[in-house]
């Protein structure tokens, strides 16, 4: 039913009276130019977590310590002056050159205030690749975190349901957008159409979902055997 | 009493106008004396009796849920408890693909990520490469790109009316929509020669200016298609059937809607008003006079009418684009990244080097990284492209609107029935090639 009250939530509400409308932007320099005005201030902020802020083709970057990531969204989402209420996306990049770090990145949007801001974090080959969820800031990283860790196997901690999303759970050749995957696929066709012949059939329920209604306690002996030490996941 | 036969006797009268000019929504129905009394919630007719739960699976193989998308659902009775989705049946790896492919040879591929809007994504593709390579197109490119993108939304928002209207169980109004639909893909076809897979679109311009004759054919659909639009809305908004199937079904609140990411329709039907062209222009798009359609309570009611309100506001820019649109290039004159004329490539030297780079290596763009998104259809459709300086991009990433509006189905089926669950799947809009990629 519909209330009677209803005011809709304009985007840019929370600029000043007098803001300009925005516009296309026009003639976008390849660096330098405006920078959104969320840098400084967690400049300010978090003295000593803020690494490098860039501006490439007008769009603010700023490179941040992983361990105060989850700080830093939080404060960002909450405070006042900054609100970004909306994760438009989190994905990660790895570069042809091997010794690049991969880089996390998260694209976060202010809707009351009309800004854009993308966040990263470097993770050094070789060591752990975590960085911690934002799950609980926005909802919406769900799945966007699953696919991340699904895709380059990167562990979103404090995730609480982290498992691969568009492959499936038993996948064994690792992560596809990694650069070290090649194309074609980690094995060969014809091990891959052994393996999905000698999949089990039945595991197409996962434990969590059988766990709903006991029915794993039900199931013959050998089956709850074979579905009990399901590979989650392949690396 | 009264509501027992609730499809067949109601009647949607609306008792008047709210506070905030809307129609009420409330279904009224004949009680025992002959008085029309708003629908109240019918008594239990049992108790809630104690009971196992049941799992119930729907798709991936299933008419009913738009592609390949299987739910895993937690029944009390007919109502959901838990669902649990599963994706990635169409999963083909675009964007690791896109990695070893030049910036045009991409566009193919977004032709064949959300089937239903080829030529918006042809142009969101298109803006990202053209921010990545700095470059500014012409303006009759730019109008003919505000062309394209209208009409994909509104081929898009055809299919979603016309198989939503499959899944309540209303026929006819699929029939219309979808002639309307054939009517857009002749012209694309007339135009690129493709009515699906369109690649309308190449880093810098367009694949084909439009043919003589063209601008007739859309200023006809211009004048004709809201007349159909009107029929299918005169069919829909106030049948009982439908209002009974859509109302209070999947309500999302403007803060929910927010948080969990939702775009497009589902986060202006929640009340926000968020529209990437506004809010985040491309395309000169603050230069067309165009409202954004917002509902108030984001059911599934509120998501059909948002949707029908911006068909009508793709024909009003669509409309003005027609009376704007300039004479003039439709390419830009860099040849970095559009090829020079084929007689000038065996005459002139310059020329020649620029064709050889560009069919041997490709275009170039600076090392840099751009995420541009647009408003798709089905929301904000993102693209995100880091450029190592050679011609193929490091990371191609789509940011896909209807991936992040799925992964809140969990939320809004919650406590709903098992019918209704088909309603709100609908309701959201999927492509599951654009889910998957």
């Amino acid at each position: 039913m519909s209330e009677p009250s209803f005011l809709p939530v304009l985007a840019g509400h929370a600029n000043a009276g007098d803001a300009p409308a925005p516009t296309t932007p026009k003639k976008v320099p390849h660096q330098g130019g405006a920078v959104n005005p969320g840098a400084a201030a967690l400049e300010a902020r978090f003295p000593g977590a803020v690494h490098r802020v860039d501006v490439v083709w007008g769009e603010t970057t700023v490179i941040v310590a992983r361990e105060q990531l989850a700080d830093i969204v939080r404060w960002l989402h909450d405070d006042p002056s900054q609100r970004y209420d909306y994760c438009s996306d989190i994905t990660a990049v790895e570069f042809r050159d091997m010794e690049r770090p991969i880089e996390v990145v998260w694209h976060l949007r202010s809707i009351p205030f009309r800004r854009f801001i993308r966040l990263k974090v470097l993770l050094t080959k070789g060591e752990p690749l975590v960085v911690p969820s934002v799950y609980g800031v926005y909802r919406g990283a769900d799945w966007l975190e699953r696919e991340c860790y699904d895709m380059f196997g990167i562990r979103f901690e404090g995730h609480p349901d982290l498992r691969r999303l568009l492959m499936w759970e038993q996948y064994k050749e690792g992560f596809p957008l990694r650069k070290d995957f090649p194309l074609r696929g980690r094995f060969s066709r014809s091990e891959q159409l052994r393996q999905i012949l000698a999949q089990n059939p039945e595991a197409k329920y996962s434990m969590e979902e059988l766990s709903v209604i006991d029915a794993f306690e039900d199931l013959p002996p050998d089956m709850r055997q074979r579905l009990g030490k399901g590979e989650q996941v392949g690396e | 009493m009264a509501t027992t036969k609730r499809t067949v006797e109601v009647e949607l009268s609306t008792t008047g106008l709210d506070a905030s000019g809307r129609p009420q929504r409330v279904p009224l129905v004949t009680d025992a004396a002959g008085n029309l009394v708003p629908v109240t919630a019918a008594p239990p007719v049992e108790p809630d009796l104690e009971g196992d739960h049941m799992l119930i699976n729907i798709g991936p193989q299933h008419p009913a849920t738009h592609g390949v998308l299987r739910l895993v659902l937690e029944l009390d009775g007919e109502t959901v408890v838990r669902c649990i989705p599963h994706i990635g049946y169409l999963h083909c790896g675009f964007e690791k693909t896109g990695e070893y492919r030049q910036y045009n040879q991409i566009i193919p591929y977004t032709d064949r990520e959300d089937y239903l809007n080829s030529p918006g994504n042809n142009v969101a593709f298109a803006l990202g490469a053209e921010r990545l390579f700095g470059i500014e197109i012409t303006e009759r490119c730019t109008v003919l790109r505000v062309i394209a993108a209208e009409l994909s939304r509104i081929i898009s928002h055809c299919v979603w009316l016309g198989t939503f209207c499959i899944d309540i169980g209303a026929f006819t109004p699929f029939l219309w929509i979808f002639q309307q639909r054939e009517r857009v893909y002749t012209m694309l076809e007339n135009w690129v020669g493709a009515r699906l897979t369109t690649t309308v679109t190449r880093v810098g311009g367009m694949a084909a200016d439009i043919p003589d004759g063209w601008t007739e054919d859309l200023a006809n659909f211009v004048r004709t298609f809201p007349k159909v639009l009107g029929e299918c809305e005169a069919m829909l908004s106030k049948n009982a059937i439908w209002v009974g199937r859509t109302i209070g079904l999947g309500a999302m609140t403007a803060d929910e809607a927010v948080n969990y990411g939702l775009s497009g329709p589902l986060l202006r039907a929640s009340g926000v008003a968020y529209d990437v062209r506004k809010d985040f222009p491309y395309l000169d798009y603050e230069t067309y006079d165009f409202d954004v359609a917002v509902g108030a309570t984001g059911d599934v009611y509120d998501r059909y009418l948002v949707r029908v309100e911006e068909m009508k506001q793709s024909i009003r820019i669509l409309d003005q684009a027609l009376k704007r649109l300039p004479d003039g290039p439709v390419n830009v004159a860099d040849h970095r990244v559009i090829l020079p004329p084929k007689s000038k490539a065996t005459s002139d030297m310059e020329s020649m080097i620029h064709h050889f780079k560009q069919v041997m290596e490709g275009p170039r763009p600076p090392i840099g990284e751009a995420y541009v998104a647009v408003e798709s259809p089905k929301g904000e459709k993102g693209y995100y492209m880091v450029s190592d300086g050679t011609s193929k991009p490091v990371r191609w990433r789509i940011r896909p609107p209807s991936f992040v509006n799925l992964s809140a189905i969990p939320k809004m089926v919650e406590g709903h029935l098992l019918s209704d669950v088909i309603a709100i799947n609908a309701s959201i809009d999927i492509v599951m090639g654009e889910i998957d990629r």
